[in-house]
């Protein structure tokens, strides 16, 4: 019989080598779901992983994809270090892109460097507000953060959805519920002439320094990894818990508020209703991926990002379905997930008595 | 506005309809987050319920074997869930997660075949005499037996919470699971129990919707239910009667919008579907403000990783 | 096939066609397909892939074609449409409203590729628009379900209130009414082009109000199955869904697409393709119908095909005045028939339609 006996500290050695045992275990059942699926297994798995770096366009759209999950992800990481729940990124993200976005539509056709600043700020304020409802009600009334979170995700799409088939529909549009294509001076500027990639790009690798300095270099960062560890500690030690739940979540939705306005106004370049694609949520998976670590995320982001590429890439070039890719990122992420067992766990043999 | 036209009676009995696959999987859901277990994948293991249910009723015919089945498609999932976070100790969050893209995936992959096909199960009670009374007759008496199911499983779940001694021991996992550890209560079973349970009534709410409300399969179909069945458990301070309440409640909301909006009542539909989240914080505010009776109801453990260190 | 890709990607732009047009003997043309939904959902987005097949079937080695489906109205689609545009992709046709912003945008960048984007109104020197005159459709159906109502309610789901939705209740109603002067419309939006639970539940409680003849704008057969169980009649939406209702399913517009993929096709092969705006209707056979049901009485089958052919051979036009607008102004004069441009923007119900429509 097999059982796990924890580690008196986590193995650098398999904190290491995990992540690539875990990518062999998902190229190996990848290769048995596509050969079940009839296809040339090999080149399935090639398609996937390799065709996307190779392709300068695609290479770039890494970028566009994984900017907003590195974002939000780093965002999360605080609060997730110090056990502070926030699930509804995919909300602040929303509210981000609304606020942004209205912004940009008040002041449409108006020139100014100004704008993109200022809806920048109007997004991380959106999505910092948001994620203080939840943050206020487990302060105040001791309200669990994952569930008031959650909730809230439902209510910004249908606040989004409302919106832009109200007050901020396109005028134009023939009713269409969505709004108008902003303006020149409220699109973000492309750092890759040619390609879609923007400087969201630059913010999220911003972000994954400055957290990195925060985390190891500050005492926010020291405040909040003794919360995770040892919270009663940590109030003996006199810190706050409610400015550091305030703190966490307000932090966490500003990114993810900040992300929302990026994707609005970079590659989508308006608001409509599909603009919350599931990055908030994909994002959560992001964070753990990354063991929570500014370099670990990063990485993650640009794993993540390439699946979904690679998956439209063998969709296009193979004729692979849509749901075969669903089960292949599912499969990754499962062995991701379940294999980090072996950092902070050894297996023994348990002889039978 | 003209409300006389609308017959409370068939309001009812759709609103039953809508509610029911709700009601399976926030049960379920209920009893798994009561043993301190958070699964986010309900909308994963609803999708292959609802395929396995869709499946096994078309080769079948039966709608007990397409229950059957579509709970044991949500069971198997949720087993991989329990392995996940029970034995190799992962974040259940984003194990949750995952769970609910692999299951979508799996079930569109299943169900490539059976886009487009249809059913001939005759789901409906119909006893002679008693279906026919006026008003309450269909009410009572003209659903399927699923329905009656759903309203057992709602008793059943309560007594079991609530009066059995295995309940007991569940609710104490959840509400500290080193204590129950220390007194020498299996903690890794009884979740990983709880967490097939769940997955089981998620999948049983999957194979309603596909094979009684609607009854075909498309990909994707499930919609979000799910997720709302995550918001019934909170709405319902995670006990069983008040799921059941929760359940037609936010089943009601699209309902009696739907019925207004027949009779031409004009409606901004997007602010009423927000009622029922605005409402189920209410609910989460109100039960947690007052401390001491909130251990009274949410489970302490919710979401915490349990490993036994000796 | 790999190796063409990635010459395709290193020759952009100009290159490319140029390369494009000198292989053009050896080489397929490629054509791409970007779908909003799954090919199985016996709606919308299964027309498209059937009018991809029939392509294939038509012009055999001449042409290859790929699709991506399940792709979302959001940032996606650009990414889609422009690799599709980059390896060596010479028509694309994007088939839903929300990839019209991303279609333009591409085309943009990409000059020599073309572009035929569904249902949308923004055009340019490389992208096509096409979409297909329902409101003909929804007038025959409109004439059956005015002559096949006992209870004189026509119960109708609404999608989003965009002109085309509205058009169609428009001209369905018109229809209805115009030979069975008590008939009346219960209209129920739900908000989503695509939940079959939703649609369900909007067919019963439709039914309940009285209902025996439900219409659909919504893409699953979800409501077919509803009226097939409550023994009322329905209408398929895009495809034939009989399977679904053997005894309820009158017929069903059909979205048919592949006349107009194989012309677009033969285009681009000849060298004839241009910006085109293409705004078809029964005649050239864009809209089609599924085969009327069995059960239908002759003299309404009669009524229908009457219908179909004098709107085919021009004589009848679903909008002919006198009509009112739903407060009593008037918008057609007597004789009169309702041009492009009103039908385009129309976001108003016509006299006679209770309750408000959406804002």
């Amino acid at each position: 019989m097999l059982e796990l006996v924890a580690r008196k500290e986590a193995s650098r050695f398999m904190l290491w080598l995990t992540p690539a045992l875990a990518v062999v275990l998902t190229m190996l059942s990848g290769l048995a779901l596509f050969a079940l699926l009839g296809k040339d297994p090999f080149e399935a798995v090639r398609v996937i992983f390799v065709e996307p770096l190779l392709d300068p366009f695609s290479r770039t759209e890494l970028l566009v994809k994984g900017a907003p999950l590195v974002l939000i992800a780093i965002g999360l990481s605080f609060g997730f270090r110090a056990g502070i729940w926030n699930i509804g990124a995919e909300g602040q993200f929303t509210i981000g892109a609304l606020t942004a976005g209205a912004v940009a539509l008040a002041f449409w056709n108006v020139e100014g460097i100004w704008l993109l600043p200022l809806m920048a700020l109007a997004g991380a304020a959106g999505g910092a507000a948001w994620a203080m409802i939840p943050a206020w009600l487990r302060i105040r009334f001791n309200a669990n953060e994952i569930l008031v979170s959650l909730m809230l995700v439902y209510v910004a799409e249908l606040l989004l959805s409302a919106m832009v088939g109200g007050p901020l529909r396109d005028p134009d549009g023939f009713n269409f519920p969505e709004s108008r294509m902003f303006h020149d001076s409220a699109t973000l500027p492309i750092i890759i002439e040619g390609s879609r990639a923007h400087v969201g790009a630059l913010a999220a690798l911003g972000a994954v320094v400055i957290a990195y300095v925060l985390l190891h270099r500050h005492l926010f960062g020291f405040e909040v990894r003794l919360f995770g560890q040892a919270p009663r500690a940590a109030r003996f030690a006199g810190f706050r818990e409610a400015r550091l739940v305030a703190a966490c979540l307000g932090l966490s939705g500003a990114l993810a508020g900040l992300a929302g306005m990026f994707e609005a106004s970079g590659p989508v370049g308006q608001l409509v209703p599909a603009l919350p694609s599931g990055y908030g949520f994909t994002a959560i998976i992001v964070a753990f991926l990354g063991r929570l670590h500014p370099v670990g995320i990063l990485l993650a982001g640009a794993v993540m990002a390439l699946t979904y590429i690679g998956g439209e890439t063998a969709q296009m070039a193979m004729n692979l379905p849509a749901a075969a890719i669903n089960v292949f990122q599912g499969m990754l992420l499962f062995f991701l997930l379940g294999i980090d067992v072996l950092v902070n766990y050894r297996i023994r043999l348990r002889r039978a008595l | 506005m003209d409300l006389s036209a609308l017959n409370p009676a068939d309001l009812a009995f759709s609103l039953i309809v809508a509610a029911t696959p709700l009601l399976f999987a926030a049960l379920g859901e209920l009893v798994v987050e009561k043993s301190g277990v958070l699964n986010l994948g309900v909308e994963g293991m609803m999708i292959l319920g609802a395929i396995g249910g869709f499946a096994t009723a078309h080769g079948s015919g039966s709608l007990a074997l397409a229950a059957l089945a579509g709970a044991g498609a949500g069971a198997l999932l949720a087993a991989l869930f329990a392995l996940m976070t029970q034995y190799l100790m992962s974040n259940q969050v984003a194990t949750g997660l995952a769970l609910t893209l692999f299951g979508l995936g799996v079930a569109s992959l299943v169900g490539q075949g059976y886009a487009g096909q249809t059913l001939q199960v005759s789901a409906r009670l119909d006893i002679p005499g008693l279906t026919d009374i006026p008003v309450i007759g269909r009410l009572l008496f003209g659903h399927d037996p699923l329905v009656y199911l759903s309203l057992v499983a709602t008793a059943l779940v309560w007594w079991f919470l609530n009066r059995s001694r295995a309940g007991l021991i569940l609710r104490a996992v959840g509400e500290n699971h080193e204590a129950a550890h220390a007194i020498g209560y299996p903690v890794r079973l009884v979740r990983v129990s709880a967490i097939l349970f769940g997955g089981a009534m998620a999948g049983l709410g999957g194979a309603y919707l596909a094979v009684v409300q609607t009854p075909l399969w498309v990909e994707g179909m499930t919609a979000g239910r799910g997720w709302i069945a995550l918001a019934i458990v909170v709405f319902a301070a995670w006990r069983p009667w008040r799921a059941l309440l929760g359940a037609y409640v936010f089943g009601g909301v699209t309902i009696v919008q739907l019925n207004l909006q027949a009779l031409g009542v004009a409606i901004e539909s997007q602010y009423l579907s927000m009622a029922p989240y605005l409402v189920t914080i209410l609910v989460l505010v109100v039960i947690s403000a007052d401390r001491a009776r909130a251990r009274l109801d949410a489970p302490a453990c919710l979401g915490k990783p349990f490993y036994a260190s000796s | 096939m790999s190796l063409w890709k990635k010459a395709a990607a290193v020759m952009a732009g100009a290159a490319l066609a140029v390369f494009a047009i000198g292989a053009a003997a050896a080489e397929p043309l490629k054509i791409g397909f970007v779908y909003v939904g799954p090919t199985g959902d016996f709606g919308w987005t299964h027309e498209h892939d059937l009018a991809r097949q029939a392509v294939e079937a038509h012009f055999g080695d001449k042409v290859e074609t790929t699709y991506v489906e399940n792709v979302a109205e959001g940032p996606d689609a650009e990414r889609v449409i422009r690799q599709m545009a980059q390896s060596g992709h010479g028509l694309i046709f994007t088939t839903s409203f929300g990839f019209m912003n991303p279609t333009v945008k591409v085309a943009k960048q990409f000059p020599d590729v073309k572009f035929e984007h569904a249902t949308g109104y923004q055009r340019a020197d490389n992208v096509s628009t096409y979409s297909a005159r329902f409101y003909e459709g929804r007038h025959v159906i409109g004439l059956i379900a005015g002559k096949m109502t006992k209870t004189n309610t026509i119960g109708y789901i609404a999608s989003f209130p965009i002109p085309e939705v509205v058009r169609g209740i428009n001209a369905a109603y018109l229809a209805a009414k115009s030979v069975n002067p008590a008939v009346k419309f219960r209209i129920v939006w739900v908000n989503t082009w695509f939940d079959p639970g939703k649609e369900a539940d909007a067919a019963n409680a439709l039914i309940e109000q009285g209902a025996d003849v439900i219409m659909q704008h919504t893409d699953s057969a979800a409501p077919i199955t509803i009226a097939e169980e409550k023994g009322v009649l329905a209408f398929g939406q895009a495809s034939d869904m009989t399977r679904f209702g053997p005894k309820s399913h009158l017929t069903a517009i059909i979205d048919n697409w592949s006349p107009y993929y194989i012309a677009r096709t033969q285009a681009v092969l000849d060298g004839t393709w241009t910006s085109t705006d293409t705004w078809d209707g029964i005649a050239p056979g864009m809209v089609a119908f599924a085969p009327y049901n069995p059960a239908l009485p002759k003299e309404v089958v009669a009524l229908a095909e009457y219908a179909r052919f004098g709107i085919m051979l021009g004589k009848i036009h679903p909008f002919t005045g006198p009509i009112n607008r739903q407060d009593g102004t008037p918008w057609l004069a007597a004789g009169e028939t309702a041009s492009d441009g009103d039908l385009l923007g129309m976001n108003f119900y016509v006299e006679g339609i209770e309750g408000a429509l959406p804002k």
